[in-house]
């Protein structure tokens, strides 16, 4: 089964976002990175870069797939994890720390309202 | 028809899928059933076949005139090894090595490829070929514009007209503007108005091709391309003469971070125009971006080392219409004749053979340049060809010299209107010193002076 | 067969600096002849004697599989007998070295044999007339796109920019469209495998500029209402586009332009026996229809009768009375797609074909391609599934869904365990809306003695899946390597030798 942490949010399309203020981390589930298997490369999108909630902004390659990030939140990237570069076997790791992407200011913290809670998230995946 | 069933064979296996005849396998509906016979060729012989192709042979009479042309597809010796193996049934009927653990050879020799193009380049990567030199152009210039998310390109006059007009094919796709840096009186590229053109920030990439197509070593000045680079834009070096590799400062040694060029003088035919062979080297900052093949080394589960296709998820196939190229196709069977070419020749026979190419082709320039009204139309140092200027037009010239069966070269004005009196030479190590002699004397006797330029 | 495990080390770990071939005369030294700085400092090439050359890349030879080495069933790539004729025909020293900027009338010869090929395939296929000019596959897909666009340009609907392509489709046809700047729209397939008309007339419209289909299509399914769904795109004002890559299936038979298609490629390496080299070099023409003829790749060849006026189109006719020429001066041409005008030495392998066949011979081939194909799968239905059970054309797509639920095998197992067997694999996980999915494509140049050996063994795997997975799981063993870490590959990407750095 799964793990699907309790105090973060989730989309439809895989992804986790933790809040802290106005900023948000986001990275891929567990399940995501178990589906996926052996993740070979993360491209992020650049910082300062402006995302578009729910917009296709990177891919995650494993040895022969490849999948769009769909950003949970939009709002200006601040920060990516440039450890995923020479290490991107983090995702698989710990996928919810090691392997995070990248962290976004906020546009709008009404945008959160969209998400998903963890027990949402859980039927979600058990359904599918 | 290379097809070996008997009549047998096909009635047993018709019963086996339950239909009676070959028609009822291929009945299709009337909409579109053939309208009208199809004509195509009548059904020949393998002597007859060779016949034909015989008389296509003697229709083709290139081959008996003493040839100085070059301008992207070279002359060069090669050692029948080159055929010997390549002509092996396991290297020319493989498909692309999807299968890894029955195509080690062919992987072993495209990774040996990949190596032999990053040495030569002096770039970190190379991938493992693409269709030719101009389409290896327009590949690099779209990994350029992934890079910088720009969609200007700028590139010299001098880089061959070919790859030119096959990049702006592609730009009319990719809605790119290409701007033109001029060519000066050195033959070089005129760089006096880059700081300028730079100072826009919309080139993704500037693009200079040495040596040139005028047969000048154009390799950018120290800390030009650093200037650029500084601009976030990317520096591609054009290489249409690979030989040139041997005896040149590498491409990354003047600064390119991309290399697109042609291989076909590595041990594979003129043919015509093709197939040649391509191939794009990169820093590894680029390696992402790089379109087609790559193949990688690894393991097996037992540890033996083992070569795949890798970094699959950039290609079409995966990544469809976010792919980096639509390349499927490469060359692999081109590369693999100049991999055995270049093994066969060494280190040591690839300069010689360089040095000779420059050798014979300054004995060319000093010869032709001693007649008169004849000239070196640009100044700088040149490696296997060079634009030599005519009194009269070179068309006229070269009309002369077909008459003596000489093909004197390529006529400039067919590229560069400015150019119409000039003629680009080229001279390999199949060049003798008869076959200069032998232009010259033509040279010396044709009556075109009196009809020069109005 | 097994292929030998030995190890061979890379050309750069072998030799000695000087043990040079001498295969040229002496040169005077580089510094004697161009400036210093214009000189590279180093090559760090090896020196091997001819010998160690030849024993390195026939030992390489030999850890590679090819036509030649065994059957070879993958699907989609229609890797049939390539005759040596093709190749010796390729190496007559008058075409192979002849120079492309060599004046047309030093090279009528070379322009016969490109104006004979291109004639025979435009009756063959229904065309107005083709480009020889992309050189792959994918190449002319591009080249068909950019026409397309030039076209709606010059007809004022730049607006057109969509891509119909059903999910059948082939990856490279979404990834030439977006190399035009079209927005590509899949379509889905119906519960028979085909593009339904009413389904296509729901999404073609007024932004519609081509919609790109294969028939037979990726599932060697004939699609039998592609005139009904042609004239929905022709309705809506786009055009319909042609991948060549099932063209074996076909020829003598039907004919795409009959079918209402108005662009089409040929991959000439597939349907028309150019060695496949390995992944390439590849051979694609471009044809069309009469109203987008102007718009071809330059160059294109011209004939000229005896009395100097051009010769009408028809199909494939003697050309000794003819004369030749490269025309370049094409003002609505895309332009040049390519550094020349062909893969030229490809374009006399394919005409050698086309003799060695005749209009009838290629009409057979295709009959008998189709022929093996449905007797491997009237063999193995028993054993695999086969999502679409019918008449199918020159491929087919089984599936190991259920042998996977039973056993835990996959389509991959299967693929290796056949390696293991001396068998190419069939194509597996292609096209992707058939699970576990294996594509064969058996070409029409196979008996049925080698067909009926290759029956048995799939059956022989199967059954052995089921008694004992474990040995199918641990497949490829006879072969020079077993399975790969490409995640390592991937992760850690090593794509070339270096020199040791002192």
């Amino acid at each position: 089964m799964a793990n699907v942490p309790a105090g973060l949010l989730y989309s439809k399309e895989h992804e986790w976002v933790k809040l802290d203020g106005d900023v948000a981390t986001v990275g891929i589930t567990d399940y995501a990175q178990a589906s996926l298997g052996d993740i070979v490369y993360v491209e992020l999108p650049r910082v300062g870069a402006g995302l578009t909630q729910f917009g296709s902004i990177g891919v995650v390659e494993s040895v022969k797939a490849v999948s769009d990030i769909f950003t949970p939140v939009g709002g200006e990237v601040v920060g990516i994890n440039d450890g995923l570069e020479n290490d991107p076997a983090a995702v698989n790791r710990d996928p919810y720390g090691e392997g995070w992407f990248y962290k976004v200011q906020l546009a709008d913290a009404s945008q959160t309202g969209e998400l998903l809670s963890p027990e949402q998230y859980e039927q979600l995946i058990a359904e599918a | 028809m290379y097809t070996p069933h008997t009549a047998q064979d096909i009635e047993a296996m018709l019963r086996v899928i339950g239909v009676e005849s070959l028609d009822d396998l291929v009945r299709v509906p009337d909409a579109v059933a053939l309208r009208a016979p199809v004509e195509v060729t009548p059904r020949l012989s393998e002597i007859e076949i060779a016949d034909r192709f015989r008389r296509h042979a003697e229709r083709t009479t290139a081959g008996s005139y003493t040839s100085f042309l070059g301008a992207g597809a070279y002359r060069h010796y090669v050692p029948p090894v080159v055929g010997a193996i390549a002509m092996r049934g396991e290297f020319l009927t493989s498909y692309t090595p999807y299968q890894a653990e029955v195509s080690q050879g062919y992987l072993q020799a495209i990774y040996e490829w990949q190596t032999y193009i990053a040495l030569l380049t002096g770039l970190d990567v190379a991938n493992a070929s693409v269709y030719d030199g101009a389409t290896a152009l327009a590949e690099g210039v779209i990994m350029a514009v992934n890079a910088t998310g720009r969609k200007g390109v700028l590139v010299s006059k001098a880089v061959h007209p070919n790859y030119r007009a096959v990049l702006r094919t592609y730009a009319e796709g990719l809605e790119l503007d290409v701007d033109e840096l001029p060519y000066g009186n050195d033959g070089r590229t005129d760089l006096s108005n880059l700081e300028a053109a730079l100072a826009e920030q919309r080139y993704a990439a500037v693009v200079v091709q040495s040596p040139n197509v005028f047969g000048v070593v154009d390799a950018l000045p120290e800390g030009v391309a650093q200037r650029i680079k500084s601009t976030k834009t990317v520096v591609i070096g054009v290489v249409a003469e690979a030989m040139s590799l041997a005896a040149l400062a590498s491409p990354a040694s003047w600064g390119a971070e991309i290399c697109a060029g042609e291989a076909q003088s590595f041990g594979n035919a003129i043919a015509y125009g093709g197939p040649h062979v391509g191939f794009i080297a990169a820093t590894t900052e680029h390696l992402r971006r790089i379109p087609g093949r790559l193949v990688g080394k690894s393991v097996d589960g037992a540890g033996r080392t083992a070569y795949v296709l890798t970094l699959q998820a950039r290609e079409q196939h995966i990544r469809r219409e976010k792919a980096t190229s639509n390349i499927c196709t490469n060359q692999a069977h081109c590369a693999l004749c100049a991999t055995v070419y270049m093994a066969a020749m060494g280190k040591t026979g690839l300069r010689n053979c360089a040095a000779l190419n420059v050798a014979r082709t300054n004995e060319l320039r000093e010869k032709v340049t001693r007649l008169d009204g004849f000239a070196a139309r640009f100044g700088g140092p040149t490696f296997n060809e060079v634009a030599i200027r005519v009194p009269g037009r070179a068309r006229d010239v070269l009309a002369e010299l077909e008459k003596q069966q000489i093909l004197g070269g390529l006529d400039l004005g067919r590229f560069y209107p400015e150019l119409d009196d000039c003629i680009l030479m080229t001279a390999t190590e199949l060049t003798s010193s008869a076959d200069v002699d032998r232009l010259t004397a033509a040279l010396s006797e044709i009556p075109v002076r009196a009809a020069a330029r109005v | 067969m097994p292929l030998p495990a030995f190890d061979t080390p890379l050309i750069f770990e072998t030799g000695q600096e000087g043990r040079a071939n001498r295969y040229l005369p002496e040169a005077p030294a580089l510094d004697t002849l161009l400036p210093k700085e214009a000189l590279r400092d180093d090559l760090p090439l090896p020196d091997n004697s001819e010998l160690g050359v030849v024993r390195h890349f026939t030992r390489l030879s030999q850890k590679t599989f090819g036509i030649d080495t065994a059957f070879y069933p993958l699907g989609s790539c229609t890797m049939k007998y390539n005759p040596r004729i093709n190749d010796a025909m390729a190496n007559v020293p008058a075409l192979r070295d002849v120079h492309p900027f060599a004046p047309d009338h030093a090279a009528q010869g070379a322009l016969a044999v490109m104006w004979e090929l291109e004639r025979a395939l435009a009756s063959l296929f229904g065309m107005a007339a083709f480009s020889l000019n992309p050189a792959a596959g994918a190449h002319a897909e591009l080249a068909a796109l950019l026409i397309a666009k030039a076209y709606f340009k010059k007809k004022g609907q730049p607006e057109r920019n969509v891509v119909i392509v059903p999910d059948t489709a082939h990856g490279t046809n979404p990834a030439s469209a977006a190399m035009v700047g079209f927005k590509v729209l899949s379509l889905k397939s119906d519960a028979h495998g085909r593009v339904d008309p009413d389904e296509m007339r729901k999404v073609a419209g007024p932004e519609t500029a081509v919609c790109m289909m294969t028939n037979p299509n990726t599932l060697g399914l004939f699609e039998p209402r592609i005139h009904d769904v042609a004239d929905v795109v022709h309705e809506a004002g786009g055009l319909m586009y042609y991948d060549g890559a099932n063209a074996n299936a076909l020829m003598g038979n039907t004919r795409p332009g009959d079918m209402g298609f108005d662009l089409m490629h040929l991959n000439l390496h597939k349907t028309f026996t150019i060695p496949h080299g390995g992944g390439g070099a590849g051979a694609g023409p471009v044809g069309v229809a009469p109203h987008l003829v102007d718009f071809l790749p330059t160059p294109v060849v011209r004939a000229y009768g005896a009395d100097g006026k051009p010769s009408s189109a028809g199909g494939w006719r003697e050309t000794a009375d003819l004369s030749f020429a490269l025309d370049f001066d094409r003002p609505d041409s895309i332009g040049p797609m390519r550094s020349f005008w062909s893969n030229f030495a490809h374009m006399v392998r394919a005409l050698a074909y086309c003799y060695a066949n005749g209009a009838d011979g290629l009409e057979t081939v295709s009959k008998l391609a189709v022929l093996n194909a449905n007797y491997i799968r009237a063999s193995i239905r028993d054993v695999l599934d086969i999502p679409y059970d019918e008449i199918n054309r020159h491929e087919f797509v089984a599936s190991a869904q259920s042998l996977k639920r039973e056993s835990g095998v996959r389509a991959l197992d299967l693929a290796k365990a056949l390696l293991d067997r001396g068998y190419h694999a069939p194509t597996v996980y292609f096209p992707l809306i058939v699970p576990e999915c294996l594509m064969i494509e058996p070409t029409e140049t196979e008996s049925k003695e080698t067909l009926d050996e290759f029956i048995a063994a799939l059956r022989e795997i199967v059954a052995t899946a089921k008694s004992d997975p474990e040995a199918v799981l641990a497949t490829p063993v006879n072969t020079a390597v077993g399975r790969i870490d490409e995640t390592r590959a991937a992760r850690q990407p090593d794509l070339r030798w270096r020199p040791a750095t002192a």
